[in-house]
Formats: structure tokens, sequence, C-alpha cells
């Protein structure tokens, strides 16, 4: 019987169900090269390309538009002759099978990866490719979501958001993973789909597929096989848990009555009618993202006017600020030459994209239509721009919206610059929001993909909420709304130290709402002030979360 | 010297991604329905199969970039017209 295991809880909630791991890439045997037979040994090989390749003309047909291109794009390359050549060539010199086909991919990934940028990115699609090819010849599953025909508690090492993107909340119960941190993909899926969750945890590489496991998403603790009674204490206490989430509701207030506005992060329209359901005071950020990435036109005025016209039809009578388009280098537009950039989170993305003639259009068109929906709906429309680092930037982009009809338009706070004169970028603008996710990112100096830095990323970082508090002092002084939208917002405790700390608004994940505003409810705004004393005196980010629970 | 069956066309690149993406893929499937095989090639640099995208990736020729064609077999002029008007065609535009 396994141990007890613990890793941090990043999306609160209990679950009891049987594990089913994510299928592992397979280790190559060793080298037993050369092979007797060559000729059958690429045969074979080429067999295992084609198993792979039609799979994935499988999966094209099941899908559409940007994602069948892609994956038609995919099958092509297993079928490559030039991959096929390579193989030949890595047999004749001696290599087994699998060893051929390590190298005839490696020597693609690597062509690719020497040309740089984008080139560079599909290197991982070869990774991925490989992985398969291996899995077929060595007879396992090829890696990949597992599908057990039962609801489960999901195993991973960590989790791509390729493999995220088809997970069925029907089926799995809880996620798992061994790496990853609280801001990793894994944390931020699973809060915005109400899943438990518990990352960062090396021991769980040792639960096997069929063990029941009872994980508690809040405390990180996992229980294998655990006694009866402890199930039946668990799932009760989440049931009551449950229970007093749904009871709370109205808007967001401290227990002594200071007005904190509670409001949802939404960035599709999928999610748009559950986003909406939620008892919240309004939309805090809207990511428009969604409209322009994946496909290789721009969306025309009309088209945007109608997708912004439904969200503020579902939010009418309440908030809803728009965040006018995040897109650069990291998150390519097919219709906007971004050029090279050998460091795209810190070159022309988010408002600098509107220095180019195309961004700029692009600009004019979105605040056209964000304004032309907004005049049809009754909903409160407010505008924001990403990426500001100065109060030029700010005021610039303000004036644009009010040429546009947009009578309320702030500012992301998410560069450092930006924070560090929060008082001179508000006095161009009329209210901020606090972007947490890039703003630590950019204050650390810690790439928010690179795993290996997650604790770095961690939305306790104190040095992160030493700038939150100067944005939201500047604020005060102003009278102006300084919010926070970004994964900190989602954590009750980081919540209740942001209010402490100044900030009038909190935007979430829409399932983290219940959550927060009953964790506020139970603390006065002093209480509230004491624990962001306690937060900013901490060192580490860990210590001030643990100053903080004590508090 | 190309011996004589061997055709030759230079041919500018009009897709501002350059032969990447979606151009790339469109590119090698229309050099596999080819009769003639053919290879391209950015100036000074080994040419490169035609119908292997992952090879034509590797080529990284950018939009504005010059190629050179060359086919060899049955239909070889043929080929060149159809490969050389698809690299002739803006993949970007909608």
């Amino acid at each position: 019987m396994t141990a007890e295991m613990t890793g941090i809880g990043v999306s609160p909630g209990a679950a009891y169900a049987p594990v089913a791991r994510l299928a592992p890439v397979p280790a190559p045997p060793a080298d037993t090269g050369p092979e007797p037979d060559p000729a059958a040994a690429l045969a074979t090989a080429k067999a295992a390309l084609e198993a792979v390749a039609a799979d994935l003309d499988e999966r094209a047909e099941a899908a559409t538009g940007t994602t069948a291109d892609i994956l038609d794009a995919q099958s092509m390359m297993p079928r490559d002759p030039a991959l096929a050549d390579q193989i030949e060539q890595a047999l004749a010199n001696g290599r087994s099978t699998p060893h051929a086909v390590i190298d005839a991919y490696g020597f693609f990934r690597a062509a690719l990866e020497a040309a740089g940028g984008y080139l560079a990115e599909r290197a991982a699609d070869l990774d991925d490719l490989r992985d398969r090819t291996i899995a077929v010849l060595l007879g396992r599953p090829m890696p990949g979501l597992p599908d057990p025909g039962h609801p489960f508690v999901l195993v991973a090492k960590d989790l791509a958001p390729a493999d995220t993107a088809a997970l069925d909340p029907d089926t799995v119960v809880a996620i798992i993973t061994e790496q990853g941190g609280p801001t990793s993909h894994t944390a931020i899926l699973a809060k915005s789909m109400g899943l438990p969750a518990v990352v960062a945890c090396p021991a769980a590489a040792a639960l096997a597929d069929g063990t029941e496991v009872l994980v508690d998403g809040g405390t990180g603790l996992i229980v294998p096989d655990p006694e009866p009674g402890r199930v039946r204490r668990v799932l009760d206490a989440e049931a009551k848990r449950a229970a007093a989430l749904a009871a709370s509701h109205g808007p967001g207030r401290t227990a002594d009555g200071h007005a904190v506005q509670l409001l949802v992060n939404l960035g599709s329209q999928a999610d748009l009618a559950a986003a909406a359901a939620v008892d919240s005071e309004g939309v805090g950020l809207f990511r428009t993202e969604f409209l322009f990435l994946d496909r290789e036109t721009a969306p025309t005025v009309d088209e945007q006017v109608d997708a912004y016209g439904q969200v503020f039809a579902a939010f009418s009578g309440r908030k809803v600020v728009v965040r006018t388009l995040d897109a650069g280098a990291d998150k390519p537009l097919a219709f906007v030459d971004h050029g090279d950039e050998p460091n795209p989170a810190l070159g022309v993305r988010g408002i600098r994209l509107a220095r180019t003639d195309a961004g700029s259009s692009l600009l004019d068109d979105q605040l056209t239509a964000i304004a032309a929906a907004a005049e049809k709906h009754s909903a409160e429309v407010w505008v924001m721009a990403p990426m500001v680092a100065t109060p030029g930037e700010a005021a610039e982009f303000a004036d644009r919206c009010r040429a546009h009809g947009l009578p309320t338009a702030g500012t992301m706070i998410e560069v450092p610059a930006a924070a560090l004169r929060a008082s001179r970028v508000l006095e161009g603008c009329d209210f901020a929001s606090l972007g947490t996710n890039d703003l630590g990112q950019y204050t650390l100096a810690a790439d928010r993909m690179n795993g290996a830095l997650a604790e770095l990323l961690d939305p306790w970082q104190p040095a992160l909420l030493d700038l939150v508090s100067l944005a939201a002092e500047a604020g005060r002084e102003a009278e102006k709304p300084v919010g926070v939208c970004g994964e900190a917002a989602s954590d009750p405790l980081l919540a209740c130290v942001l209010v402490g700390l100044g900030v009038t608004s909190l935007s979430m994940a829409p399932s983290a709402v219940a959550a927060v505003r009953a964790e506020l409810a139970t603390r006065t705004l002093a209480d509230c002030a004491g624990m962001a004393a306690r937060a900013l005196h901490a060192n580490e980010a860990a210590e001030a979360r643990r100053e903080v629970a004590a508090y | 010297m190309p011996p004589e069956n061997v055709h030759e066309r230079r041919v500018t690149i009009a897709s501002t991604v350059g032969l990447h993406a979606r151009p790339a893929k469109l590119f090698a499937k229309l050099a596999a329905e080819q009769p003639a095989k053919v290879t391209i090639a950015k100036e000074g640099q080994e040419p490169v199969d035609a119908r292997s995208l992952l090879m034509l990736l590797t080529l990284d020729a950018k939009g504005g970039d010059e190629v050179v064609l060359t086919a060899d077999g049955d239909g070889a002029e043929a080929s060149l017209d159809a490969l050389a008007a698809e690299l002739q065609t803006n993949r970007d535009a909608p």
C-alpha cells in the first residue's frame, strides 16, 4: 500500500476515484543494431510511420478549420520521403530500428531549431511525432489522454496545453501532476474547470493505473487506498463546502462592509453562458484574442460587433472590461507579419502592435466594433490596453478610445515600469487593472513557460505584491479604480491580501468567485491590511503564504 | 552544367510568411503529384526534394527570396510551370 503524499493544492475541492495515468512517452530500448535485415527494418519503420500518420488523418477528419489544417500538415511529416531516407541511412550506419527513427527525427529537429523563431516551435511537434512512432514500434499505446471508460483521477508528470484541450470534465474528477507550480497551465485550467488539482507532487510517480485515491485540491493531500470511513468524512466535508459556497451570494464585501467588486475573467464565447450565470458584478477581463488567433484573415468589424454584442447582452446591466487584442510574436497572427523576434515576450506585443500600420488599423477596427456593440446593449463597457509601459502610451490609448466614443479607458499594469509610475499612468486614463501573471514574469525575470522557475512565478512573491501596493496606492490618491485580474485574485487568502493592499476589484476564473466571496466575508478591512503587512514582510513566496495562512 | 534533360526555373516566393506553414504544405503536396522529380534550392545551397515538407522547412525560404527549381523526367516543363505558379501565389492572402 502506497503512503499518503502531498503536493501543492492549486484548485480546491475533494474527489475519490481510480487513477488513470497520461500514457507516458515510451523509453526506447538500448540500441541493439545493426539490424540483421535493414530492408525489413526499414519496412517496419515505414509501417509505424504510416500508422502514426493514419491516426492523425483520423483526428483531422473529426476536427475543423485551423485544427484540421494543422493536423493535416502534421500527418505529412511521418510520410515525408526525406524522413524515410534518413532512417534508411541510420539503419545502414548500424542503428537499431527505434534508434534509426530517433536519429531521423533528431536530424530535422536540429535543422529546425537552428533556423530559430517559428520553425524552432515546430521542433516540439517533431518530438511528439517521434514519441508516437516509437510507441507504435514498441507496441505501446500512443502518448495521450487515457480513456478507461469511467470517471478517473488524471495523473501525469506534467500536462501540456495539447493534452488538456481534449479534457472531458465529466470523466476527469481531479488532476495530479508530479511537476508544475501554482501558475502552471494545469493549475489555471483546473481552476477554470472547477476541478480539484494538486501539482508539484513528485511522489505521485508511484501511483499506478487503477489505484483508488482520495484527492484534496485545497490542502494538496493525496491518500491512496483510503479507508471507507475517511472517504465518507472527506466527501461529506466537500459536500458541506460546496453547499456553503453555493449559499454565498451578492456583491463582494469584507466582514465590516467594505465593498470589493468581484468579477470574472472571460476568454471565449464557449465559456460565456457559464460565466454569465455566476453571481458576479461583471467581467473584469474580457480577452478578445479568441477572435483573432487561429485564423488566416482578420475578423471584420461586423463580425466583431456581433461577438462583443453577445457578451454585452449576456452581462446586460453589469460591467464588462474589454481588453484590446494582446497578440505579438508569442501569440502570432497569421495575417500580420511579426518578423523574427528572438525574445517575443519582450517584443512587439499588446498595445505595441499598434505602432505598426497593420496593428494600428486592427486597433481602430476593434474600438469601432466595441463602441458599436456597446451602443446596442446596456452593459457598462470599459476598455483597457495590454502591455502599456509608459504614461504616454496610456494617455494615447485613452484618447483613442474617447475618439471612438468609449468614455471609460484604462491600462493593464503588467510591465513593472507602469506599476512604478502608476500615478502618472493614471493621470492620462480612468482606471488600471493589474495583470499579475505577466507582471510576475517581468518583475522576477522568469519565463512563464519555464516550469523550472515555477516558484519565482508564484503570485505570493513579495516583490510582486510591492508593485501591487504601489499601483493601489496611486489609485487611492487619484481616486481611480485599480483592480487585479490574474491568478492571484483566484486564491481566497491572497485575494484578502490584495484587498488589504488597496485594490478595488478582483477578477478571476468564474469557478473561484464563490470561495473568494466567502473568505472575504470573514475578514474585516483591518484584517486584510494586517495580512497584507505580513505578506510584504516575508522574503519568499512560500513564507508569505505561510505567514498569512497563520494570521 | 546540368544535363540537357534537366530543366531549371528561377522563381521569387510570393507568400509573405515564406515557404513555411500552409504555403510549404501546399507546395509539397503539389510536388508529390508531379511525374517529374523536382528539387528546390536557395542560391548557393544544396537542392532539396520538393516533395519533402521537412526539407522545405529546413530550407527556410522567406517571402521575396529567389529559389531555383529543377525538374528531371517526363513532363519536366509542365511540372515547373505548375510549381512556379504555386510559388508565385501569395498564400497568406484570403
